[in-house]
This record gives C-alpha cells, structure tokens and sequence, in this order.
C-alpha cells in the first residue's frame, strides 16, 4: 500500500525525474525484440534497462502505456551514420567527420566533435533512431554522397584525394537521448576506404593500397614491439604519426574491427584476403556489388553495412548494384545492418523505409527488423547491450502506430535509456508555426507566436 | 499585335508535334510557313539563310516518339485512384489506340477483343510523373565523361538545351520505368541564373532523344535562386556573388531578351534593314516572355520565391513552378494565388543553409491552400523510383498535422498536379478520357513501402511487367556489364 503510493507520486513526477525507479510497461502491442515477435507483448522498463519481455500483465503500480494495435520495437540502429558530427552539410565548420591532416588520419577519434544539441538528432528520433553508429568519413569521398547541386558540378566522380592517410579515423557508439552526452563508446572501429577512393590515397592504383596497408601495419607491429626504442628515436623512420601507430594497434592485433568502404565484388575479394593474410577483422561497408561473392562474405564471417536502395552504377565500381543484394546476402548467411541515405544524418530517418524496400526484393521482414536493431549491436560487439528488447539491454524502446517500416506508421512514444523522449522538433516547430498559412490571429507576424 | 503573332509562332510549334508524322517527313527544303500573321510579314518576301530565322523552323529537334505496339486493354478488378480525386474501388480502366477511354465501377462494360488484365487485389493509378529529373544528363555512370547537366560556364545559359545532353542509354531510365514513371522533365542543373531549356520525354527505351520526346509538351527554362548560383560564379570572383548579383543577373537577361524580341518584331514588321542576328539565349528567353517556354525555377527560400514572382511581374511573365520549393509551405497562400506549383521533396533536408527550414508537412500545407498545387519531385536516379513512398511520407506528415487528407487526393502530388506543373495537364496525369493511356498496377497500395509496380503502360502499351522478362528492357550499357545475367538468391538476370 505504501508503496503504491510512492510510485504514484514518481509517476506524478514523471516530467521531472525521468527514469529513476519508475517502473513503465508497454502493454498490449505486436512486439519485435529483434529476434523474435511477441503478439499481445509486455515490455518492462525501469532504472533505464528493460526488466522484462513477455505476455505477463503490467507490474503493479507500473505506468502502461497501452499499445494495442501497435507495433512495438527496440529503437533502430543508425550505421555509417553522421549524427551528432555534422549539422549543415555544405556549411564548413559545422562538419566534423571528415579530417584532411596526414599526420591524424588513423588517430582522429570523432567522439571529441559530438554535439548531444544538434538539430538533426531529435528528427532522425522522429524516425524512430535511438542509437547510432558514427563514423568518420574519408576526406578522399568516401562517405556519404552529396546531393548533385551542393557539388561545384564536375559530375560524381572521383573525389580528389587531398591525404595521403589511408584511415578515416575511428568510429563511435551514440546514443539519441535529448541531454547533455550522448557518447555511449569512442573508438569502437576503425575506417578506411578501398576501391578507388583507397587507391587515390596510395597513388591512383588499387594493388598499391594493399602494398602500402601491408607496410602500414608492418610499421605498427614493429612499433608496438619497441615503443621505448621509439621514444629513445631509436628506430627507424615510420610513415606515420606516433599517433596513428598507437591508434592503429587495436586494428593490427584484431581486437578492433576495421570497417572497410568498398563496392566492387573483385575488391571485397581483395579486401577479404587481406583480412586473411593480416589477421584483419572485418566489416564491410557498401558492397554493392556483395551479391556476387556472397558466399566468399558468409564463409569469411564478415558482416556488411549496406545501404538497399543503392541499385544503379554511380561509377563503375558498382556496375552489378541490384534491389536484391540485401536479400542475398542475408540469404547467404551475411550478418547485415541496413543503413539510412546520405550519409545518414538528415536522412537517417529513412532507414526503416529502406529496410521496408529490401523486405520487398525478397528480405524477410524479420531479417530487415534485426538488420536495423540486433544485427549493429552484434557488429559493433555490443550485442545484449541495446538494439534488442530483452531484460538487460538498454530501454531503447519505441512504439509505432503500424508497421514501424512503412512511411504511414510512425512514433507514437520512445524510449531511450528509460527516459522518455519528446516527439518534437525544430521541423515540428517551424511546421506549427506556419501551419495556419503563415498569419496569426490579430495581424501580427508568426515570429510573435511562440 | 506584334505579340500575338509570336505566340502564334509558339502555339505552331505546338501543333507541329502534335501532328508528328507530318512534320517529321516535311521536306525542310521548303519549310512550312509559321502562321499566317508572321508570313505576311516581310520575312518570306526576304528568304534569309536556313537557321538563321527561328520562325521558319519551329520544332529543330523533332520528336520521333512511336509508342510501342500496344492492344485495346480493359485493365479490371482494382482499386483505381484516377488522378482527379476519385477513388473507385473493383474499377475498370478500358483504353484503347492509347488513350484512357473509360473509367468506372465492375459494371462498365468490357468490350470485345480487349486484353482483360486482372487487377484484383491491386491497384491502378496514373502513370508517374517526375518533374525534376536529370537522366540521362547526369547519367549512371556518373564518371569523367558522363556529368553533361551543368553548362557552368556563365551564369546565363539560356542558349543551351538539356535534350542535347541526355544519353538515352543511361539505366536509370529503366529503373525509374519499374517504379512507374512513365513521363519526366529532364532539366539542366543549377549552377547558372539560367540553366537552359528543359525537356519532357516519355519513359521508353530509345537509341536518340528524339524518340524519346513528348510530342507536343512545350519546353522549359531552368532558372535557379540562391546558393548555388553565387556560389559558383562568387568562387570565381564574377558575378553574381550574392542573392542580389542573382537578381540583377535575371533583370539584365530578360532586358535583353525583350529588346532581341522587339528586334526581331520590328524587322518581321518593316523589312527594314537587316535582320536581327539569331540568338540562342535570347530566344528562349523570348519564349518565357511569350509564354510558349515555362519558367521551372529552383528556388528553396520563401523570400527569394516572392522576389522571384514580383521579377516575372516586372518583365511581364509566368513562373509555372518553384522545384525545391523547401519553403513553399511559409508562403502557401501567395503560390497559390499566383497560381504557381511548388514542386518538392518529402524528405531532404540540411544539405545547406537554404534547405535548413524544410518540413516534412510541406506538400500537405501547399496543398491545403484555396487552389495550391503540391507537387512531389525527384532530382535524383534514387528517389524517382520510389515517388510513391516519398508521397506516402508526406502524406502521413500532413494527416499527423491534423490535415484530412485522402490517398486519393495525395496521388495528384505526383500525376495530374505534376502533369499541369510541366505544362502537359492535357496530355497525360489523369485517369481521364481521353487522355494518354499512362497507367501503373501496383501489386497493393502504392502508399504502401511494400507495393511494386507489376505492369507500367505508356500511350497505352505495356512496356514493363514484373513478372515477364520480355517486358523489362535493358539498356546497351548494360549489357555483359558485372552481375549481367547470373542469378542468384533472389536475384534475377535483367532487373536491378
């Protein structure tokens, strides 16, 4: 009795004390874990973790949140995504992903350039987004494409490659909770383009990417066997920083995993035997052209980040692009992650809508759920800790008026960590503002309407 | 008076496509006379040079645009959106020699000899319709060779027309056609004040652009406001640098463009002298001035779109459409009023400052204006496969909003309302009688992510099916290309 009132009172409170031992269930609704679907589920969350998943009643004294005739999943996965990195695309210096310093290439961790305040983040939320997968983009073009007319017009091609690094820098966990940090993990991999954009780096030709990598890690291992002679300067000349060897140790010993951007099926080969050859842990990022040589990826354990609408040749590297590469590879055996458009960050929101056109060339509709929540988890190593509705994980939690992957469903509540967010935006707000035909009542300018 | 014989020029042009054969195969030897107000000038009494008087040859790059073989066909069984608000549930869509003939419940009668397509469970629209598109001139591949979009080279490039940079083999022409679009503008790209002419095309397979062009659609003039403009030539230090370099660039084209116009009246009036030079940009900045050539204006911010208007009312021409129109719902009152289309997308935001206030409720808030037109557009090889969702996102945004919006309403955004922003709302765009037989079955709702076009039919002929590799052509550079005709799991030779 007592303690009935007590969590009345945390309810009441709710607004101002998120998530300290409230206890909230999601009742009633189709429930996705990521894994498995639950009809008529229970979701229980208290103190930022998910308690329980089942068919169980609500927990006494629990705040319900009914659910019935809605779809409820964990909250999706952005990878390859640029959230919190970059907040105007074409306005420099609000552009932290990419780094044109040959002296950190391997070492430029993006986690310092995070701003938890930046305008795309409650949008990509809006698209049911609670986590994300940030990435630094290679300065030689390989991240993310840009809209035509951002360009000064010489066409998509080749980017020009202003370092010599072969690494982008390495890659965070985040989280899309409204705050003050939303840094979950810094320094969970690291990037680096091969296919041209690669081969720009070592010179222009793709074989001397491999040689030149080879070397790199060559000099690495040498240098982690002798960091003290190193400092004494008594080694010889390395290519790279002192930074970019520590930075790359991880990389080289295969406890961090290397997320490679490539598209061509001949250079996923090429990339899977330096894998081999280097002891190398892999992820794909791109591959296009993976349907060619998906059994090579499946017997090699290598997970791909891809993006399923990518279907015609932008260049020549990715001539054999078709709708049905995400079902094929997932048909193989390949542990994918689906992933938004443009580098993920304005449009991160669409990736659920991709996920829905891979279920319509051929991927099944649980594979395209697990491909947006579990599968990054799992990639990244960070499986069990969110991207999954089971007790433990992260209270990423989302509630959808329908088909979470279809463009008239959308977030009807989330969760992220247990606090509830809010389901607004700038774009929310500018839409209110001129809702009523840009007038308000008493002929005063909208800019008075707040 | 002088005016009205220019636009008779114009509307001959008109004519001339529409009755294809016959212009096609006229010896050009002796050209036709344009009408008979600008004949009875002094231009036939004072033959000048072939090419040199645009009047005595209106249509240079003609269409050879046949559609393909078709049958009468009674498609039946569907839920039909007709374009025009209408929503008939088990409907009949009868076309025959390539035009929509009747439109109606189960009970309309099915005449004998038609090809009876079974549409239960699935429904019937118009033909897609994007209105910014640039295959063929942005080609896939886009590699050193193929980016022909952008003639960047002075911010004035009126002269240039987009038809001579399309590559009709560019696959995205195919990939497009299996996600319904069965017509598009292809316009030049934004980096100039004036870009060039645009062109409409019907989505079939062609070795030239001129099978590929819509017979009879008038010609655009793509004008861009903004950043990219400034950008451009600001980077070289020329002009324009800034949004008012920008307007000062408009004004002095269209100065120019009237005094080339009141030349050539003059001369066609008098015979005296010698006759204007022929210019190519002033020429198709006459045709805006006319009327005959559309103003399709890439323009993002509200503000720059009313000084776009109050220019047009300056010089005394139409704006048809704002494309990128990211800001038209700040403004829906004043577009619709002024009876122009804002042409935009759902989705695409923050790529630069002047895409910064976009909403996903844009087309819904233009729409639900007195008399607005929404239209929902591509840019891209990408999106245009998918117009259909990309309506679907804004039509949810706009019902989020609290606006009633109807599935059957929300299709006009890329069909009738798109037809009338390209000027061929007569055409094509609609479920109508009489109109061109351009219809999609889709496999279920085409607001649904999971909906498929089964079978694309342009003038009437099926010219692609999901379900019969006959019906889904590819292009030459795709063949023996990597991955061409292996099969793998779920992967099949010839679609991508």
């Amino acid at each position: 009795m007592r303690r009935f009132a007590l969590i009345s009172l945390t309810a009441l409170a709710l607004s101002a004390m998120p998530a300290l031992a409230q206890v909230t269930a999601i009742t009633g609704g189709r429930v996705l874990t990521g894994t498995s679907v639950i009809e008529n589920g229970t979701v229980v969350i208290s103190g930022g973790r998910i308690v329980s998943v089942g068919t169980g009643a609500a927990p006494a004294g629990a705040r319900v949140i009914d659910a019935r005739g809605k779809v409820v999943t964990p909250g999706f996965v952005a990878v390859d995504s640029g959230l919190g990195l970059t907040e105007i695309s074409s306005v420099e210096g609000s552009e932290d992903q990419s780094n044109g310093a040959n002296t950190i290439s391997a070492s430029f961790d993006v986690s310092y350039g995070l701003d938890p305040w930046s305008i795309a983040i409650p949008v990509a939320r809006l698209g049911g987004i609670t986590r994300a997968i940030v990435v630094p983009n290679h300065p030689g073009g390989s991240g993310g494409h840009q809209h035509q007319d951002d360009s000064d017009f010489a066409g998509a091609g080749s980017g020009g490659f202003q370092t010599p690094g072969l690494f982008a820098g390495t890659a965070s966990v985040i989280h899309l909770a409204a705050g003050t940090d939303i840094l979950v993990q810094p320094r969970v991999a690291m990037v680096a383009p091969f296919g041209e954009a690669g081969a720009g780096v070592a010179g222009g030709a793709r074989g001397a990417e491999f040689t030149l990598f080879k070397e790199t890690l060559a000099e690495v291992r040498l240098y982690a066997r002798n960091k003290a002679a190193y400092d004494r300067a008594a080694l010889r000349d390395l290519s790279i920083s002192r930074a970019d060897l520590e930075a790359l140790i991880p990389v080289a010993d295969g406890s961090m995993p290397l997320i490679v951007t490539v598209h061509r099926a001949a250079d996923i080969q090429q990339v899977l035997r330096l894998g081999r050859e280097e002891g190398v842990k892999l992820i794909l990022d791109g591959a296009e052209e993976g349907w060619l040589v998906a059994a090579d990826i499946a017997a090699a354990d290598v997970p791909v980040l891809l993006n399923p609408i990518s279907n015609l040749p932008g260049d020549l590297e990715t001539r054999a692009a078709r709708m049905e590469n995400a079902a094929a590879l997932n048909a193989a055996g390949v542990v994918i992650a689906i992933k938004g458009n443009e580098g993920s960050v304005h449009r991160a929101r669409e990736a659920r809508y991709n996920a829905g056109n891979a279920v319509s060339h051929g991927l099944p509709f649980e594979a395209a759920i697990a491909a947006l929540t579990v599968n990054p988890a799992r990639i990244f190593g960070m499986a069990g800790q969110f991207g999954e509705l089971r007790a433990g994980a992260a209270a990423d939690v989302v509630v959808w008026s329908g088909d979470p992957l279809e463009p008239l469903s959308s977030v009807t509540a989330a969760f992220i960590n247990g606090q509830e967010q809010s389901l607004t935006s700038r774009q929310i707000l500018l839409r209110d503002r001129y809702r009523n035909g840009g007038r308000q009542a008493g002929g005063m300018p909208v800019a008075y309407g707040n | 008076m002088i005016r009205h014989a220019l636009r008779g020029s114009s509307l001959a042009v008109v004519a001339c496509a529409l009755a294809l054969s016959a212009c096609a195969t006229t010896d050009t030897d002796a050209p036709p006379a344009a009408d008979g107000s600008s004949s009875g000038g002094a231009s036939t009494d004072r033959a000048m040079a072939r090419g040199l008087d645009a009047s005595t040859n209106l249509d240079p790059y003609p269409s050879t645009y046949q559609p393909l073989p078709r049958d009468n066909v009674a498609i039946v069984g569907g839920t039909v959106l007709t374009g025009t608000d209408q929503r008939i549930e088990n409907g009949v869509v009868l076309m025959s020699d390539g035009k929509v003939e009747a439109v109606g419940p189960a009970s309309t009668p099915v005449p004998a000899g038609y090809r009876v397509v079974d549409a239960r469970g699935r429904f019937v629209t118009p033909g897609v319709i994007d209105v910014h598109s640039h295959l063929g001139v942005y080609p896939s591949p886009g590699v050193s060779g193929m980016s022909d979009g952008n003639e960047a080279t002075s911010p004035n490039t009126a002269q240039v027309w987009a038809e001579h940079s399309i590559w009709p083999q560019d696959p995205g022409f195919n990939t497009a056609r299996a996600g319904g679009v069965t017509t598009l503008q292809i316009l030049p790209g934004s980096a100039n004040l004036f870009g060039g002419r645009s062109v409409t095309v019907r989505n079939i397979p062609s070795i030239t652009m001129q099978g590929m062009k819509f017979p009879g659609a008038p010609y655009g003039v793509k004008m861009a406001c903004g950043e990219n403009p400034s950008r451009v030539y600001g980077g070289r230090n020329q002009s324009p640098a800034t949004g008012m370099g920008n307007v000062a660039g408009y004004r002095a084209a269209f100065i120019a463009a009237q005094d080339y116009r009141d030349k050539w009246d003059k001369w066609r009036e008098t015979g005296e002298g010698s006759p204007p030079t022929r210019n190519l940009q002033n020429e198709t900045l006459a045709g805006v001035l006319d009327g005959s050539i559309l103003v399709q204006n890439h323009c993002y911010r509200a503000d720059e779109m009313m000084v776009m208007l109050d220019i047009a009312n300056e010089f005394g021409y139409r704006v048809t459409a704002f494309h990128h129109a990211i800001e038209a719902y700040k403004i829906a009152p004043q577009l619709a009023a002024a009876g122009v289309c804002a042409d935009m997308w759902t989705g695409w935001w923050g790529f630069k400052m002047e895409a910064l206030d976009a909403v996903e409720e844009n087309a819904a808030l233009v729409d639900a204006a007195e008399g607005g037109c929404a239209v929902i557009h591509s840019d891209d090889a990408q999106l245009t496969q998918r117009l259909n969702q990309e309506v679907a996102a804004a039509l949810a945004a706009g019902r989020r909003a609290g606006l009633n919006i109807s599935e059957e309403h929300a299709i006009s955004w890329i069909t009738s309302n798109a037809a009338r922003s390209i000027g061929i709302g007569d055409e094509t765009g609609a479920l109508t009688p009489g109109l061109r037989g351009d219809v999609v079955i889709w496999s279920a709702n085409p607001f649904s992510v999971y909906a498929r076009a089964d079978q694309v039919f342009i003038d009437g002929a099926l010219t692609f099916d999901r379900f019969d590799p006959r019906y889904q052509p590819v292009s030459d550079f795709e063949l023996g290309q990597p991955g061409f005709g292996i099969a793998a799991a779920n992967i099949v030779p010839g679609a991508r």
